[in-house]
């Protein structure tokens, strides 16, 4: 059966003259992540906002677990939980009094104590419970943060940008919690600028730019619809990359960077045999690097641009 | 739950907070006691002989002492309030079902808890250094009563200053005119004594009938038009404080 969690038609958002959001289309099954992938500006966190009542839209309609935003707010926020961009901690209270707050908040009752508990635990936060939140680190207070939104089990959650920042372990530990939590048959909203991210967690994915979705699918259509990976030969003069150039049918040269881009998979049997056309054709590349598809591919695929490029507009 | 229960437990979760707030940070109450008690030993016990307005100096000075103990607790809520909305915990609590105005609530009420410990303090000096009342027990309560009053509409209008400011530190420093104000009264000295200009702004601002009402119920001979000019102040600036506080609240995310 389809079940949507989060509907969203024609959302418009704009602050003064400039547009953010132009028109955004979204649904979201229950129970499933959905990323909403775009770089610094798209108007990822101005998405998150209205989707949970702390911003009102211009046009368009929005639904969460059935209630529309604009006119049963409350009936929303009592289903979702939100981490923000930035962490919304009490710092001057400890992680556990930070907990307690929300579990009054929530009115949980007796149960409340073992909440609490059980949050610090499951995030290993128990030795600083105690500890004023102003001296934890910053994965600290990102892991106290999701763990204040999962006070009062909400069924849908939004996480805006919860790894921008964290350090690898962290993020592994960040992702093995949503994934926990969909298990558990919640349902994520999640935005990021990492398209690894949005890969190794989303069902759906959505690319933000300028406002709108220029593409949605699953990773492995999104994957599709970009060049993929490519390997890159750097040579030491002109000729060298024009001999190079004849061989690699397909490939796409950059005379000022003396480069040469050759697609691929970036498997170890098309390298091997690329490898193997190099030294048949006595061509030797200055520098051999192995490109697998990142944010910026997926930008310039579909925009036209790169990603660095958008941010800076 | 009804909403109106659910807004009132909501907002004692808000008075906990801003009360462990407070316990963890001891410093800010022991300096909101200490300096309107210095004030106050200076005003009495080491200028007090020098001036003249009629009756023992200590009985003349401690209800605007009061007031002045009031303003000067003032700069720590704007402060506090103005954290909650730039250190991004309010946006937390705006995604969930929790009442819209329950953290100013909170926040009224601990600065109104926080003056009144800044008030006992206040007149428990003012026993020692010789204070006597006239007033009847009837009197005392109705002094107590306009304090609250005060504490409240004063404490609405300082949440609403500290929502307005930019940064905490500009919140604080906005409320350096309340605590000036006071001594712009008669509060230290009568107003008919002060310079032509100062004289009438004395005598029609706010803490001047506040103070006067306060002098007389202490005195035992109240003042009804003082005090109706005093409860109608502080009705004013409440009612004012509240609306620029909910549509600043409003308005800022």
């Amino acid at each position: 059966m389809r079940n949507s969690a989060i509907e969203v038609s024609g959302l418009r958002k704009a602050f003064g003259d400039k547009i953010v959001l132009d028109g955004i289309d979204l649904d979201v099954q229950a129970g499933t992540i959905f990323s909403l992938l775009g770089p610094n500006g798209a108007g990822k966190t101005t998405t998150v906002n209205v989707l949970s009542t702390l911003m009102k839209a211009d046009g368009g309609t929005v639904r969460v677990a059935g209630h529309d935003v604009a006119t049963e707010a409350k009936a929303v926020r009592a289903t979702i939980g939100v981490t923000g961009q930035f962490v919304a901690l009490d710092e001057l209270l400890t992680g556990q009094e930070n907990l307690q707050l929300m579990v009054d908040l929530h009115r949980v009752g007796s149960a409340g104590r073992r909440v609490v508990t059980e949050l610090l635990e499951r995030f290993d936060l128990s030795e600083s419970a105690q500890k004023p939140v102003s001296t934890y680190s910053g994965g600290m207070r990102r892991k106290l943060d999701l763990a204040m939104t999962l006070v009062g089990n909400p069924r849908i959650i939004f996480l805006d940008e919860p790894t921008t920042g964290l350090d690898p372990r962290s993020r592994r530990t960040m992702w093995d919690i949503v994934r926990e939590l969909v298990a558990d048959g919640v349902t994520i909203f999640l935005t990021t600028q990492y398209l690894e991210e949005a890969d190794q967690l989303a069902d759906r994915i959505a690319v933000l730019d300028q406002g709108r979705l220029v593409a949605q699918g699953t990773s492995a259509e999104l994957k599709r619809q970009i060049p993929g990976g490519h390997v890159r030969l750097r040579f030491a003069d002109l000729g060298e990359l024009d001999a190079a150039a004849r061989f690699f049918t397909g490939s796409t040269r950059d005379d000022e960077s003396l480069t040469l881009r050759v697609p691929g998979d970036g498997g170890t049997n098309s390298l091997r045999a690329l490898l193997n056309q190099l030294d048949e054709h006595a061509i030797q590349p200055e520098e051999f690097s192995v490109h697998t598809p990142d944010l910026d591919d997926v930008f310039l695929a579909l925009t036209g641009r790169s990603s660095t490029e958008a941010m800076a507009k | 739950m009804s909403t109106t229960g659910s807004a009132l437990g909501d907002s004692a979760i808000m008075l906990r907070r801003n009360f462990k707030h407070t316990v963890r940070n001891p410093v800010a109450v022991f300096n909101a006691v200490l300096f309107p008690v210095v004030i106050m030993v200076m005003f009495v016990y080491v200028l007090g002989d020098a001036f003249s307005v009629g009756v023992d100096y200590v009985d003349y000075a401690t209800p605007g002492m009061i007031l002045l103990a009031v303003c000067y607790g003032l700069g720590a809520t704007a402060t506090a309030v103005n954290s909650d909305m730039t250190k991004g915990v309010i946006k937390r609590f705006k995604v969930m079902d929790v009442s819209r105005g329950a953290v100013l609530t909170g926040h009224v009420v601990a600065s109104m808890l926080n003056n009144l410990i800044a008030i006992a303090a206040i007149i428990g000096t003012a026993f020692l250094l010789g204070f006597r009342s006239s007033g009847s027990l009837l009197d005392w309560l109705s002094a107590i009563g306009l304090v609250v009053l005060l504490a409240f509409s004063i404490g609405w209008f300082t949440v609403a200053l500290g929502l307005a400011a930019k940064t905490p530190e500009t919140a604080g420093l906005g409320t350096v005119p309340l605590i000036m104000l006071p001594f712009f009264s008669s509060a230290i000295v009568p107003a008919d004594k002060m310079g032509p200009g100062i004289r009438q702004f004395a005598e029609y601002q706010p803490f001047t009938p506040i103070i006067e009402a306060l002098r007389g119920l202490l005195a035992g001979a109240p003042s009804a038009g003082d005090t109706i000019a005093a409860i109608a102040w502080c009705v004013g600036i409440g009612v004012l404080g509240y609306l620029w506080a909910t549509s600043t609240f409003k308005k800022r995310a």
